[in-house]
């Protein structure tokens, strides 16, 4: 359950960089491929954002698809499983997206 | 509030020092509030919503200081090696068994991640090593600040091997870059031979997988070579060691394998 240490660096890290706005909205890019589980960080950030300017903030998560290059015959495809093998049979492939963690942005009221 | 794994909030971490070895006098404690929230009073007048684009990597902080801690061990000409595994895979019987073996030729310091107890820091004392030990309370794995402050506690010296035993779990521990050079996950020969595929995540983060515990081999009903064969189905090019810290078998390989980590920072 790293979800929750990664939805506190979440909060840490929107209320060091914007340290006097309150957050309404929270958008995140979470890849298919970066073992982290989007259910987990939803039931996490509810607890985690009270009493902090998050706290209500409403979550918005985008799902990037992973992406592989075979080591072998070089082709590059669509895959979200890491346990993917490529069609010349190799199972060398390389992740080129999908592993993603990001706070692609966030929504502020600033006060006055 | 996690019903997974036991995390909950106001997780505060512990980092104990047991002491130079045969300086049974000094077993000092020392305690830090690790408590990650950040409170923020807000006295709010609406000025109209506005987004803000931030594009920042979640682990950004993380990954920060485990370039902090690698380029610390680095001018020390020392490396943190990475030892993971699931509870029970037999990482602190290896790390005693390397402590007693290893550390009369081989400066070693060794840091022990658990949730609770100093048991494990324990039997590293016991077998002469110098220790400190991470409680992480709720927490399910180690991360980049709680290594940083074991090395604060520790002082490895100069081209010193820093042993890491993770929090026991196949999961969590892969995400979190703490500073080491290279990662190994151990597995036991009671564990079965499908880990490998069903925690792709940890395969994948370790450089190498140590099967343990090979001397009940007779005993249990595991295929090793297909234990190897599902490791190298995840990461292909994972370096595969075989070993019993029992027999003392395979360990050689173990040893060879921490110098050549050790000697490729000096």
């Amino acid at each position: 359950m790293h979800e929750l240490a990664i939805t506190q660096s979440i909060v840490e890290a929107v209320t060091q960089r914007l340290p006097d706005a309150q957050v309404t909205r929270v958008c995140l890019v979470i890849g298919k491929l970066s073992g982290v589980s989007v259910p987990s960080v939803e039931f996490c950030f509810g607890p985690t954002t009270e009493g902090t300017a998050l706290a209500g903030a409403e979550l918005q998560v985008e799902q990037t698809g992973g992406r592989v290059r075979c080591r072998h015959c070089g082709d590059e495809f669509p895959c979200d499983d890491l346990l993917a093998v490529c069609a010349c049979g190799s199972v060398e492939l390389e992740v080129i997206a999908g592993q993603e963690l990001l706070i692609r942005s966030v929504e502020v009221r600033n006060h006055v | 509030m996690c019903e997974t794994c036991g995390c909950g909030e106001g997780a505060t971490t512990t980092v104990t020092d047991l002491g130079v070895p045969r300086a049974h006098e000094d077993t000092r404690e020392h305690e830090h509030d690790h408590a990650r929230q950040h409170h923020h009073d807000h006295d709010t007048h609406d000025s109209g919503a506005q987004t803000v684009t931030l594009e920042e990597r979640v682990l950004a902080k993380n990954d920060l200081l485990a370039d902090r801690n690698r380029e610390r061990l680095a001018a020390l000409g020392a490396v943190a090696v990475n030892v993971m595994g699931s509870p029970g895979a037999g990482k602190t019987a290896l790390l005693e068994r390397t402590v007693r073996e290893l550390g009369p030729r081989t400066p070693l310091a060794v840091v022990e991640g658990d949730q609770e107890t100093l048991l494990d820091a324990k039997r590293i004392a016991a077998a002469g090593g110098r220790v400190v030990q991470v409680n992480t309370g709720a927490g399910c794995h180690l991360d980049a600040a709680m290594l940083a402050e074991a090395l604060d506690r520790l002082a490895p010296s100069r081209g010193a091997l820093v042993l890491v035993e993770n929090v026991g779990n196949l999961v969590c521990p892969a995400l979190f870059d703490l500073g080491a050079r290279t990662a190994a996950v151990l597995s036991s020969v009671t564990e079965g031979a499908d880990k490998p595929l069903k925690y792709p995540h940890m395969f994948r983060a370790a450089d190498a997988v140590v099967l343990t515990k090979i001397d009940i081999l007779p005993y249990v009903d595991f295929d090793a070579d297909q234990f190897i064969a599902n490791a190298r189905k995840v990461h292909p090019g994972i370096e595969v060691l075989r070993l019993s810290s029992v027999t003392g078998e395979g360990l050689d390989q173990w040893f060879a394998w921490l110098d050549r980590a050790r000697l490729a920072a000096a």
